[in-house]
């Protein structure tokens, strides 16, 4: 019988969506390790984000200011409810909270130089206050953590305000683990530990357990310090209408928000993959209990999680917050995972850009480590100089935005000057979908 | 003796009055009246002063002190001493839940028995209880020292790091990776000492020593349930 077999066309190989590459390689690296993975960053999966959202601009129903010539004041108060020092920022963009330990010490510098340049503070995280961190910064807020490393009240009185941390938004619930590598003398000595050993985070506060506890927690942290500075209290976005709730009763000042995309120095990949919310679905949530509590724009909510740019920042003030806080994209701009390292990244089995095993200690920019050698790459003045740019650069950005929509102040910005392009986005952000007046859930409108 | 009204003054006001003392201030010995159980009473000193509050206390009493003695003629509520950084806390009566949570100095002397999680996070602290204390106490107890002489409740020093825990009594139950250890000689003194500034006549020799068995210091994997 003839062979008719060779030639003829085959079905060609389809990848399961279901079991990609990236599924198999990973479930043959925990068979071969029997150990999860552990990384950094924030979530990496594709999530319905500020992309999905676009400004409207103005035309004859609004009217426009001059891009670059006419005022759109960008200046933002914090903790205006009761703390007797608030804070000015020139800008509504801030640092949010890295501990050192997880960033080298010229990288905090760095933060701290650049932040000041811009107007704007920074923020510290667990581990402690340095000297490098709260002599470059102008505005230094103090993170008020459940583990308390390196915590006590003469870093309590010398900072401008104090964060306390409940959540973020990469790990709502978790705590975290700086493992032993990364644990130097002076590590250790700012955290009272043996050097060398992991140092776990607890995932709760040791001394409360609810938010009867926290208004308690906080009129202690407001008797320690005169009641002058603004108590902030940071979630993660899990649960954002109550938890915002809970935190306004409690007393706070100020509320931070921090969505999935939001990063940590480490912890595991299927805990930042698979708990928290995406930002967008958190800030209507939250925005929605400050206006059912009567206290919109007198507490203020900072955003953060995944903000890489002026339009992110616009849109994130458009639906109602104050401010937002950067991390990763701060690290970006001071050179992590730049393509000049690729070499060093690809030695590390990785590329620039997907760089995440800040646990191992061995970044080879020299930001998130403690290593003497790798550090010495990072110079802090040019990361500070670098930061300061990319600041204004999101703050001129997001002016340009709000110029075009007849705004003389970012905060005008509102939920009217914003369409959705997906569905997804619109039922999430409570925003219309383009070219509708509807948005999923809202009563009284129609496709 | 300067003695302070909390009701009539209200409490920003004893914070103030406190937390302005110096060094060299010869109003050294203050006595608070109308107690009545507020909460964050006489928090963040910072100077060698001796503070006597007459009756019982709220929440956080004595929070992150720095040289001062402070002595509550009643019991306290959560949190006494938290993240108590040097100086001494006496309790004449009882404590509640987390005395002494996070302190990184000092000495917090518990006359009556404490509640749960009594030293939890402890980074340095001395905690001398002369009755019990409940259970989960000195979780993830960095460093300092502990001593019950009455019993402790489950989960003695879960996760515990390295500080040193001495009991008298039985103990419930050990937490994760927490262990019996020998008593030498130089615990035998260490806890002496411990005794007398605790006012406490117990005899060291009636107690054992737990700490870290130290396998949980660096991630494994067979370690985790």
């Amino acid at each position: 019988m003839k062979d008719d077999s060779k030639g003829a066309p085959r079905t060609v190989p389809i990848q399961s969506a279901t079991f990609s590459n990236p599924t198999n390689a990973e479930i043959r690296r925990a068979a071969a390790t029997g150990i999860y993975d552990i990384r950094g960053g924030g979530s990496k999966r594709s999530l319905p984000h500020f992309n999905d959202l676009l400004f409207l601009g103005a035309s004859i129903s609004r009217y426009p200011l001059e891009g670059y010539r006419e005022k759109c004041d960008t200046k933002v108060v914090l903790g205006t409810r009761f703390a007797r020092k608030p804070i000015e920022l020139d800008i509504p963009v801030t640092i949010a909270g890295m501990s050192f330990g997880a960033l080298s010490g010229p990288a905090k510098e760095a933060l701290g130089r650049g932040a000041t340049m811009a107007g704007t503070s920074t923020t510290t995280g667990d581990g402690g206050m340095t000297e490098e961190e709260r002599g470059h910064s102008s505005k230094l807020v103090y993170q008020y953590l459940p583990s308390r490393y390196g915590m006590n009240p003469d870093d309590l009185r010398r900072c401008d305000a104090i964060e306390i941390v409940v959540g973020q938004g990469a790990k709502p619930g978790g705590g975290g683990m700086l493992l032993g590598q990364k644990i130097s003398d002076r590590v250790a000595q700012m955290r009272n530990l043996p050097k060398g050993i992991d140092q776990r985070s607890a995932c709760r506060h040791p001394d409360w357990t609810g938010p009867d506890d926290l208004e308690i927690k906080i009129l202690e942290l407001r008797e320690i310090t005169a009641w002058e500075k603004p108590i902030y209290v940071k979630i993660g976005g899990a649960r954002p209408y109550f938890d915002t709730t809970l935190a306004i009763k409690a007393g706070a000042d100020v509320v931070v928000l921090d969505g999935m995309q939001g990063g940590t120095a480490a912890t595991q990949d299927v805990f930042i993959e698979n708990v928290g919310q995406p930002i967008l679905a958190c800030i209507g949530e939250a925005v929605r209990a400050l206006q059912d509590m009567d206290m919109h724009r007198e507490v203020q909510l900072i955003v953060s999680g995944g903000i890489r740019g002026g339009a992110d920042t616009a849109k994130a003030l458009a639906l109602g917050a104050d401010a937002v806080a950067i991390g990763t994209a701060a690290l970006i701009a001071l050179g992590d995972n730049d393509p000049r390292w690729e070499a060093e990244y690809n030695a590390l089995g990785t590329t620039a850009g997907a760089y995440d095993d800040w646990h191992e200690g061995r970044d080879p920019a020299g930001i998130t480590t403690q290593d003497p050698e790798l550090m010495k790459r990072f110079d802090p003045v040019e990361g500070g100089r670098r930061l300061n740019n990319f600041l204004k650069v999101m703050t001129l950005e997001a002016q340009t935005i709000a110029r075009a929509c007849g705004k003389n102040h970012l905060h005008n910005l509102e939920p009217e000057d914003l369409v959705a392009l997906t569905m997804e986005a619109a039922a999430m952000a409570k925003i219309p979908l383009a070219g509708t007046n509807w948005y999923p859930g809202k009563p009284g409108t129609s496709y | 003796m300067q003695t302070f009204d909390l009701e009539a003054q209200g409490l920003r006001n004893l914070n103030a009055a406190l937390q302005s003392q110096t060094k060299d201030t010869n109003q050294t010995a203050w006595e608070i009246v109308n107690a009545k159980g507020s909460h964050a009473i006489a928090v963040g000193l910072d100077a060698p002063i001796e503070v006597t509050v007459k009756g019982s206390t709220g929440y956080y009493c004595g929070g992150m002190n720095k040289q001062a003695t402070i002595r509550v003629k009643g019991s306290a509520g959560p949190g006494v001493a938290e993240n108590m950084m040097s100086g001494t806390v006496i309790i004449d009566g009882d404590a509640s839940q987390y005395a002494g949570a996070t302190a990184n100095g000092g000495t917090l002397v518990i006359k009556g028995n404490a509640s749960s999680r009594c030293g939890i996070s402890m980074k340095g602290v001395d905690i001398i209880v002369h009755g019990n204390v409940g259970h989960m106490s000195a979780f993830m107890g960095q460093s300092g020292n502990m001593v019950v002489c009455g019993d402790a409740g489950d989960a003695l020093g879960d996760s515990i790091y390295e500080a040193r825990l001495f009991v008298r009594g039985t103990v419930k139950s050990l937490g994760a990776d927490c262990i019996e250890k020998e008593m030498r000689p130089e615990h035998i003194e260490i806890l002496t000492d411990l005794l007398e500034r605790g006012e406490s006549d117990a005899k060291p020799e009636e107690f054992k020593r737990y700490g870290s068995a130290r396998k949980l210091y660096n991630f494994d994997i067979d370690n985790a349930y």
